[in-house]
C-alpha cells in the first residue's frame, strides 16, 4: 500500500515564491511531485474563491506563498 | 582595466577580459558539466568550507547564469587531458581555446564600485583561526546559517558536526584595532550583522541555544536598527561588554574556553562550542590596485578619498566611487551612492543622452480577438535537463489532444536563435493565436518568447509558459514517471488558461520633463541642483523665509570642510541656476498624479500656484528637539547641540563643560539612535580643547557610535584628554544647579562609583526629530514610520525610492545621517529622478487592473488597499463616488480584485476566469 500524498495546488507570488521555487530548482532540491502551482503576481490577487474552486476541484490542500 | 587616458566626458579606457572558457551564448546552465568534471577545489564563495568543481558557477544566483572554468584547477588546461565537460555539456558551449581579450572603450565618465575584502584574522594569535577548527569568521557562519549553503542551513561546528549550544560572537576583530592590525577605523556594520546572526542562529537551533555577543560599543545606528537590539536581548541574545583576551581549546570535541575580564574587573574564563569573528572590512586589495592605475588619491586607510560636500567624487574629475572603497558603510548607504554616483556621471553625459539608444521594430499585430484559440504547444527538452527526466514524447502527444490545440511539437533547445526564427515561421503557417512553451521559467525566459510573438505579428500577452524545468524536473529527478504527470498537469493548465488570454495593448505614459522638490535644505538644493545640470526644471519648495535647513546651525563637516562657506556658495548657485525656481514661505496644500504627471497645488506669499511636474523629491528635514530633561529652559547654563560652538565667548574661564549623549533618543519615547550626536560632540570636544586648552571636557554617553572614520576623531579626543564616562538609561546622570555652575552626578561604571562633576556648562546632545508632516505624506500617500520618518520602498535595496513610482526621499526627512550621506541620497534622489525624466514616456507594464463602474457601488476598499495609490474615486454624475483606476501608477499585484465586494475589479492577464480556468485543470 502506498502512503497518502496529499494533491496540494500552491499559488505563488511572481516575485518571491515563485522565483524561490525557481532557485530551489536551481539548486536541484527535491521535494514531492504532487504540488501543482499557480502563479499570480502577488499572493494578495488569491481570492478566497480560487481557494475554495481548488479544494472543490479535488486538491487536498492549498499553499498561498508570498 | 589597465589604463586610462583623457578627461570628465571623454575618457579611453583599456581593458583585459580574461577568458571564461564557456560559450555565454550556449551555455543554458544545465551543471551536467560540473556534475562530471572530475577537478575539485575549495569553494570561495562559501568560505572554503565546502568544494566545488574546476567548471562552475560561483553561487546559485550568479548574473548571468552561466558556467565558466577555473583556469587554475582545469586538468584540460593544465594538462591536456580530461576534457569530459566538451564530451558531456549539450550545447557545445566548451571553448577550451578561449582567450583573454583586450577590449577599448571611450566614456564620458567612469564609477569606482569594486568593492571590499573581509579582514583575515589568522595572524592574530590570541583567536587560533585557522588553527581552531570551531573558530571561524562572521561570513563563514554566514554561509552555514545559508539554506545554499555547505550544511544546508543547519548549524554546525566544523570540529564534528555537532549542533552547536553556546556560540559567541567577537566585535572589532580587525577594526577599531592599533595595537594587532592597524586598521584603526570602525567598520560601521558588524554590530549589526553580529546581531543578525546571533537572532538567526537562535531561530535555527530553538530555546536551548545561547548566544553571547562580546562588544566594546553596540553601534546598532542605522534606521530601525535599534528597534532590532531592542528585540534581541527580549529574544535572550546575551551582550557582554568586554573584549575577548584569548580563545583557547578545552576538550578533543573542539569546545573552546574565552578568557575576558568583565565590566566589574573579574576574570572570569567561559566555554563555548563555536566563536565567531567579527571581522571588520577593508578596501579590497585589486581595487586598490585599480584606484592607482585610474590616478585617484586614497587616504591613510587606502580607500578612495573624497570630500564631505562631494561624497562621490574622487579626486581626479569624472571618476566617481561608491561602496565600501569609499569606506564602511552597509547596503542601503552602498545603493544610495552608487545612485548619486550614476547621478554625477550622468552630468557629464548629458550632451550624449540618448545618442546610442536603437528601438527595435516588430511587424504589424495580427487581429485575433475574434478568432478561436489556435493554440500552439512547444515542448523543451533543453538538451537532457528536461528531456532526460520527462518523457517528452509522450508530453507532445498529450498536448495534442487537449481543447483548442491545433499543434504541438518539442525543441531541443527552445531558446535557441534557430528555434525562435523556426517558432515565428510555425506561427504564421498554422496561423497560431495563443503560444504555450513548456520549458524552463517565465521569469527569466518570458520576454524572449514575447519577442518572438511580436516578431511573428502576435501580441506578446498571447502567451504562457509552463514551468517544467527548474519547478519539476530539476526537483522531481528522481522519479520520472511523476515529473512527467506533473508535466503533463502543467501544460494542461498552461493551455486551458492560454485559452482565455486576451491582447493587451503596450502601456506608455508621456513625462512632464521637470521636477518638484520639498524642502529647501542641503538635500533639497543639492537633488535639484543636479536636476537642473541635467537640463530638467525643478521647483524648490520651502517652509522656511529662507534656504538652507537644519545645515544652517553647522559649523564644519567630519573631516573639517567649512559648512558656512559651502551653504553659501549652494545657494548662490540655486538662485542664480536660470532653471531653478524657489518658492519660500511655501507650503504643498494638494498633490495628485503619478509618475511622469504629477500636479502639485503650493500655497507661499505670492498665492497659490499649480506647478505640473514629472518626478517629486521629499527633502523636509529633520531638527534637533527641545527636551525638558537636565534643567534645560530652566538654568541658563544648560545648553543644546551646536549653542556652545556658535557663542564661543561664554567658554572663556570655563573650567569644565559636560556633554550629555542620547537626550531623548534610545529611549521608550524614540526608540531610534539619533546618529549624528556622537561624532558631533567628539568633534566639538576636540573644538573646545584646542581652543581652550584649561577647560575640561566630559562626554557622558551610552555607547560611543563614532562609526566608520569618525571613530579617529574619537581617538583624537581620548588622546585630547576628553574624558568619557559610560551612563546607563536606568541610571541617567543627574544634574543640580550649583549657583551660577552646575554638578552633575553620574555612576562610573569602570570605577564602580559616583562622580560629581561641577559644570560651567552642561550641553545636551537631543534628539533629531522629524517635523509633523503627516499632512505632506497624505498629499503624495507617502507612508511613515513610527517615529515620523519617511519609509523608503525598500530599507536595502530601494532606499531613496517610494513605493510609488516618480516619487524619492533624501536627507533627514529619511532618517538622521551626516551632511556627506545626506548629499549622497539627494544625488542618488537626482539620479533615480532622472530615470523617470530622461525619456519623453515611459513604458509600464499593462498588466494592470479594470473597475466595472457597472459594478462597482464606491465603498472604497479598493483605494484604500492599493499600496501603490493607483484607485482614486472619482464622482461620476448621479451615482456618486466610483473607482478609478491609474494605470501608470498600477503594480499589477491584484490586492483590489481579491478585495472587492462586488467583484467589479478584474486584472489583465490574470483575470478571474484566467485563473479558475487554471485552477480547473489541474487533473
Amino acid at each position: 500500500m502506498t502512503a497518502f500524498e496529499p494533491k496540494i495546488v500552491a499559488f505563488l507570488c511572481n516575485w518571491c515564491a515563485y522565483a524561490g521555487a525557481d532557485l530551489a530548482g536551481v539548486s536541484r532540491f527535491q521535494y514531492p511531485a504532487s504540488i501543482r502551482t499557480v502563479r499570480v503576481m502577488c499572493s494578495g490577487r488569491v481570492d478566497p474563491l480560487f481557494v475554495v474552486q481548488a479544494l472543490q476541484r479535488g486538491a487536498d490542500g492549498v499553499l498561498v506563498a508570498g | 582595466m589597465n589604463a586610462i587616458t583623457g578627461e570628465a566626458g571623454n575618457f579611453h579606457v583599456s581593458l583585459t577580459q580574461s577568458p571564461r572558457y564557456v560559450d555565454m551564448d550556449k551555455c543554458i546552465a544545465c551543471g551536467a558539466c560540473a556534475e562530471k568534471c572530475p577537478a575539485k577545489t575549495a569553494d570561495a564563495f562559501n568560505e572554503r568550507i565546502s568544494k566545488r568543481k574546476a567548471i562552475y558557477v560561483p553561487y546559485p544566483q550568479a548574473v548571468p547564469l552561466k558556467y565558466s572554468i577555473d583556469p587554475g584547477r582545469c586538468i584540460w588546461l593544465k594538462k591536456g587531458k580530461c576534457g569530459v565537460c566538451e564530451k558531456i555539456c549539450p550545447t557545445q558551449a566548451i571553448r577550451f581555446d578561449d582567450t583573454a581579450k583586450e577590449i577599448s572603450r571611450d566614456v564620458g565618465a567612469v564609477i569606482m564600485t569594486a568593492g571590499l575584502q573581509a579582514f583575515d584574522p589568522s595572524g592574530l594569535d590570541n583567536y587560533q583561526h585557522g588553527k581552531l577548527p570551531n573558530v571561524v569568521t562572521s561570513l563563514a557562519f554566514e554561509r552555514l546559517l545559508s539554506a545554499g549553503g555547505p550544511t544546508g542551513g543547519h548549524v554546525t561546528c566544523p570540529s564534528d558536526g555537532r549542533a552547536p549550544k553556546r556560540i559567541a560572537w567577537l566585535q572589532c576583530v580587525g577594526s577599531r584595532d592599533l595595537n594587532r592590525c592597524g586598521n584603526q577605523y570602525c567598520s560601521s556594520v558588524c554590530c549589526m550583522y553580529a546581531i543578525k546572526e546571533a537572532v538567526i542562529a537562535k531561530e535555527h537551533l530553538g530555546p536551548e541555544f545561547e548566544p553571547t555577543i562580546f562588544f566594546m560599543d553596540m553601534r546598532t545606528h542605522g534606521k530601525e536598527f535599534e528597534k532590532y537590539y531592542t528585540r534581541a536581548k527580549a529574544q535572550g541574545v546575551r551582550f557582554i561588554r568586554s573584549r575577548v583576551h584569548t580563545i583557547t581549546e578545552t576538550a578533543a570535541d573542539g569546545t573552546l574556553s574565552l578568557r575576558y575580564v568583565t565590566e566589574e574587573g573579574a576574570l572570569v574564563d567561559e566555554q563555548f562550542d563555536l566563536a565567531v569573528l567579527s571581522v571588520g572590512m577593508e578596501p579590497a586589495e585589486s581595487a586598490v590596485e585599480t584606484a592607482r592605475k585610474l590616478g585617484v588619491a586614497l587616504n591613510p586607510h587606502r580607500f578612495v578619498a573624497t570630500d564631505d560636500l562631494a561624497p562621490v567624487s574622487t579626486s581626479r574629475p569624472g571618476i566617481y566611487v561608491a561602496g565600501v572603497l569609499q569606506g564602511c558603510k552597509d547596503i542601503p548607504q552602498s545603493v544610495v551612492e552608487a545612485s548619486a554616483a550614476a547621478c554625477s556621471a550622468a552630468v557629464h553625459l548629458t550632451p550624449a543622452r540618448g545618442s546610442r539608444v536603437a528601438a527595435p521594430s516588430f511587424p504589424a499585430e495580427r487581429e485575433v480577438s475574434g478568432d478561436d484559440p489556435r493554440v500552439g504547444v512547444f515542448v523543451c527538452n533543453c538538451g537532457v535537463n528536461i528531456g532526460g527526466i520527462a518523457d517528452v514524447p509522450a508530453l507532445v502527444a498529450f498536448a495534442r489532444g487537449l481543447p483548442h490545440v491545433v499543434f504541438a511539437e518539442d525543441n531541443l533547445f527552445s531558446c535557441s536563435q534557430d528555434t525562435q526564427e523556426k517558432l515565428v515561421g510555425v506561427i504564421r503557417e498554422q496561423k497560431l493565436n495563443r503560444i504555450v512553451v513548456a520549458a524552463c521559467t517565465p521569469r527569466t525566459h518570458e520576454p524572449l518568447f514575447q519577442e518572438t510573438l511580436r516578431n511573428a505579428g502576435l501580441n506578446p500577452y498571447l502567451f504562457e509558459m509552463a514551468n517544467i524545468r527548474n519547478q519539476c524536473t530539476w526537483v522531481h529527478s528522481e522519479n520520472k514517471d511523476k515529473a512527467t504527470d506533473k508535466a503533463r498537469d502543467l501544460i494542461r493548465m498552461a493551455v486551458a488558461r492560454a485559452s482565455l488570454l486576451e491582447p493587451i495593448p503596450d502601456l506608455e505614459v508621456a513625462i512632464e520633463k521637470s521636477a518638484l522638490v520639498v524642502g529647501g535644505g542641503v538635500a533639497g538644493m543639492t537633488a535639484a541642483l543636479s536636476l537642473a545640470d541635467q537640463g530638467f526644471p525643478t521647483v524648490i519648495v520651502e517652509k522656511a523665509a529662507v534656504l538652507g535647513g537644519a545645515a544652517r546651525d553647522v559649523r564644519s563637516t567630519r573631516q573639517g570642510q567649512d559648512v558656512p562657506l559651502f551653504l553659501e556658495k549652494l545657494v548662490a548657485r540655486v538662485e542664480q541656476h536660470p532653471d531653478l525656481t524657489v518658492l519660500c514661505n511655501a507650503e504643498v496644500t494638494a498633490a495628485s498624479g503619478f509618475v511622469g504627471n504629477f500636479e502639485t497645488t503650493v500655497v507661499s506669499g505670492e498665492g497659490a500656484r499649480t506647478i505640473k511636474h514629472g518626478a517629486t523629491i521629499i527633502a523636509t528635514g529633520a531638527q534637533a528637539t527641545e527636551t525638558d530633561e537636565y534643567l534645560y529652559g530652566k538654568h541658563p547654563r544648560v545648553t543644546r547641540w551646536h549653542d556652545l560652538e556658535q557663542h564661543p565667548e561664554r567658554l572663556n574661564g570655563a573650567a569644565s563643560v559636560v556633554f550629555v549623549q542620547c537626550v531623548g533618543s534610545r529611549d521608550d519615547k524614540r526608540p531610534y539612535c539619533s546618529r549624528i550626536c556622537c561624532t558631533s560632540a567628539v568633534k566639538q570636544a576636540i573644538w573646545i580643547r584646542s581652543r581652550f586648552p584649561q577647560t575640561a571636557v566630559y562626554i557622558l554617553y551610552r555607547d560611543i557610535r563614532t562609526f566608520g572614520e569618525a571613530e579617529l576623531l574619537y581617538k583624537q579626543a581620548r588622546e585630547m584628554g576628553v574624558i568619557f564616562i559610560r551612563y546607563s538609561l536606568e541610571r541617567k546622570p543627574v544634574v543640580s544647579a550649583d549657583g551660577e555652575r552646575l554638578k552633575v552626578v553620574v555612576f562610573d561604571p569602570v570605577l564602580q562609583r559616583s562622580l560629581a562633576i561641577p559644570a560651567d556648562y552642561l550641553n545636551l546632545m537631543t534628539a533629531v526629530e522629524p517635523p509633523r508632516q503627516t499632512r505632506l505624506a497624505e498629499h503624495y500617500k507617502l507612508p511613515l514610520t513610527a517615529e515620523g520618518f519617511f519609509m523608503e520602498a525598500h530599507a536595502k535595496l530601494r532606499p531613496v525610492d517610494f513605493a510609488t513610482d516618480g516619487i524619492f526621499v533624501c536627507g533627514l526627512a529619511h532618517y538622521p545621517k551626516p551632511l556627506e550621506e545626506s548629499i549622497a541620497q539627494a544625488l542618488a534622489a537626482a539620479g533615480r529622478a532622472t530615470t523617470v525624466l530622461a525619456r519623453d514616456a515611459v513604458k509600464v507594464s499593462p498588466l494592470v487592473s479594470q473597475v466595472d463602474a457597472e459594478k462597482c457601488i464606491g465603498c472604497g476598499l479598493c483605494a484604500e488597499i492599493c499600496p501603490f495609490g493607483a484607485i482614486e474615486m472619482m464622482p461620476v454624475e448621479g451615482k456618486g463616488l466610483r473607482a478609478r483606476n491609474i494605470p501608470a501608477s498600477c503594480k499589477g499585484c491584484g490586492l483590489c480584485a481579491a478585495s472587492c465586494p462586488q467583484r467589479a475589479i478584474d486584472m489583465l492577464h490574470f483575470r478571474d476566469q484566467q485563473i479558475i480556468a487554471a485552477i480547473a485543470a489541474v487533473g
